[in-house]
């Protein structure tokens, strides 16, 4: 069924907006003995009126967390994603269709479900997350991500942590993660500063598997491994382009010319084109209805915690893990916040200091502050060393600074600087205060 | 949300009364910046190994100098160039020689066949476990797992032999053809 044929359908027949949510906002207004008793009020029945939610990710859990979202009477949505559809995604993503190959995830999804379900606005941005600003950012009450990569994921975390402030309940934009693997899959949440992170969470990433480069270089047994020789080894002799670009048909089928050259030659079957991208992308099938449990969960999470109507994920449990592999497992626990997270640890603490001091003055009060007592601090700023006490190369390169006073240093009122101590441990954040 | 905001104050109130300082904002070092300057604070280099910051600056990129003091490359100087990405400590550093040597597990690009540094690192392995594992490699060439096949057959036949063309590569000449770089300090 197209779009356009939809969309006069319901044009026609006015929509009874109280029939429309009626099982909604059964739940909503029917508090249970757990329920918050503010969430009944008239200012938190229309707080969510107004509620704005943040999706990054317009792909297979995109596709679904849009939908859900929608459905669940959230209205004004943003959705971020940089790709294009592509052929291989129309089985699962289903706000695709054929004719939508080579558009814009965001766009097409917003304008997709925008068309099915009225009264929900959706704004796409065809763009990467790093694009925005934190200004970007707190516009937005709840941000859900269905990604891909640990990379993006550790992205946004650490940017919702900057934008979470002390005292000001606003800036706290709770952050509901959903991820899967084949069968397998994790949703959870984190309300940046208070709960543990992403990256206190970091090793419950399955690392990903790779193949020794010895295995690779002289003994292949499985197609992959002649994949992964042409990948790491025989392009890097041969160099055929400049680059290496995985989304390059050329390159592509270069690499895969030359792993099934090298499988012939061990007598090793399987080397196929979209094996080959699958391989050097390292895709792991995608699996639609593991998609739609982990995107549901996360949105029930979302439901829950813009109108407090049920008990939601937060200060205990946070974390939900499914395994489809076996039967079905699903545990959820409290993923304790990690003491020494770099992301989210303690906030840097205030540091009064003399700009005319110099750097080696700054160290040795750090000796004598109660609170840091260190005896042989390492010290930097963004982008730069200011004095590293290992490996010995580097503190003589870096040596030279101790006499230099911190305005000759660059360094500026409100700089955050990064200390450690080989006899800690954690490490210490502070902010410079110029008396 | 209504619930997280007040008990977020009370977590807050909890807190103030334990006597936490909090200053504000928070700090612009990436996550991979601060877990390497962490790890650079532990490395024991010993006297065989030596780093060089081209960029005293940027410290995810950086070469390590390794000089064994005793097995067959004893003498050699071996340059290895180490590039960390954003991701790390969930990627593991990128680690390159720099000559082209006669090694079992290295080839003649320069890559490294260490299990750490690809399908059995960790995170919670540090740039310590791996400057270890390459110091390793030059005091037990492992011909098991060879990426520079010639160099592996080489060792198990004969380990005399090996040792020998080991040294004649050191030194700048051809084994089998190949001419290598002169790596003697």
């Amino acid at each position: 069924m197209s779009v356009a044929t939809q969309a006069p359908a319901s044009a026609a027949s006015p929509v009874d907006e109280d029939a429309r949510w009626k099982y909604l906002n059964h739940i909503r207004q029917t508090p249970g003995p757990f329920t918050d008793p503010a969430s009944q009020d008239e200012v938190a029945m229309r707080m969510f009126d107004n509620f704005k939610v943040l999706v990054i990710g317009a792909g297979g859990l995109g596709c679904e967390i849009l939908k859900n979202l929608a459905m669940s009477r959230f209205r004004d949505i943003h959705v971020i994603d940089m790709d294009t559809i592509d052929i291989s995604n129309l089985n699962r993503q289903f706000l695709f269709r054929k004719a939508d190959v080579g558009s814009y995830k965001a766009e097409v999804a917003a304008r997709f479900v925008m068309n099915r379900v009225k009264g929900v606005s959706i704004t796409a941005h065809n763009k990467t997350i790093q694009e925005f600003d934190l200004d970007f950012y707190r516009q937005f009450q709840l941000v859900i991500c269905g990604l891909d990569s640990i990379e993006a994921r550790r992205w946004i975390n650490s940017t919702l942590v900057t934008i979470a402030e002390e005292g000001d309940p606003d800036s706290i934009k709770p952050l509901i993660d959903g991820g899967t693997e084949g069968f397998k899959g994790q949703a959870r949440v984190v309300l940046p500063s208070f709960t543990s992170c992403i990256e206190c969470q970091l090793d419950m990433h399955a690392p990903r598997a790779a193949v020794p480069l010895c295995t690779i270089a002289s003994i292949p047994r499985q197609p992959e491994h002649c994949i992964e020789w042409a990948h790491v080894i025989a392009w890097d002799q041969e160099k055929p382009f400049p680059k290496l670009d995985k989304d390059d048909p050329e390159h592509v089928t270069w690499l895969f010319n030359k792993a099934a050259k090298r499988a012939d030659e061990f007598g090793i079957q399987g080397v196929t084109y979209s094996l080959t991208q699958g391989t050097i992308k390292n895709i792991i099938p995608a699996i639609a209805s593991t998609n739609a449990i982990i995107a549901a969960a996360c949105c029930n999470e979302a439901f829950k915690l813009a109108t407090s109507s049920v008990q939601c994920f937060g200060f205990e449990n946070n974390y939900m893990m499914y395994s489809g592999n076996d039967s079905i497992y699903t545990y959820t626990f409290n993923h304790q916040k990690k003491p020494d997270c770099p992301v989210c640890s303690d906030q840097s603490r205030p540091l009064d200091v003399d700009p005319k001091a110099t750097l080696q003055e700054l160290l040795d009060s750090l000796a004598v502050r109660p609170e840091a007592q260190l005896k042989a601090p390492s010290i930097r700023a963004e982008g730069k060393s200011l004095y590293m006490r290992a490996p010995p190369q580097l503190e003589e390169q870096t040596r030279p600074n101790l006499t230099k006073t911190l305005l000759e240093l660059g360094l500026a009122d409100g700089q955050y600087v990064n200390v450690t101590d080989k006899a800690f441990n954690t490490q210490f954040d502070f902010t410079l205060v110029f008396k | 949300m209504l619930k997280i905001w007040s008990m977020k104050k009370e977590q807050k109130d909890a807190e103030n009364a334990e006597g936490h300082a909090s200053g504000g904002k928070k700090k612009k070092i990436t996550a991979a910046q601060l877990r390497v300057q962490k790890d650079l604070s532990e490395l024991s280099l010993g006297d065989t190994m030596k780093t060089d910051f081209p960029d005293p600056d940027d410290i995810l990129n950086f070469v390590l100098m390794i000089e064994p003091d005793e097995g067959m490359y004893k003498g050699g100087r071996f340059t290895f160039d180490f590039n960390i990405n954003q991701n790390f400590p969930h990627d593991p550093p990128k680690v390159r020689c720099r000559e082209k040597i006669y090694h079992p597990n290295i080839d003649l690009e320069g890559k490294v066949c260490l299990n750490i540094l690809r399908e059995d690192w960790k995170p919670v392995l540090n740039l310590n476990a791996v400057i270890v594992g390459m110091q390793f490699l030059f005091l037990e060439p492992n011909a098991s797992d060879p990426l520079n096949k010639e160099a592996a057959e080489d060792l198990r036949n004969n380990r005399d032999g090996f040792r020998r063309n080991v040294r004649s590569a050191m030194a700048g000449s051809s084994v089998k053809g190949i001419a290598y770089d002169r790596v003697l300090s």
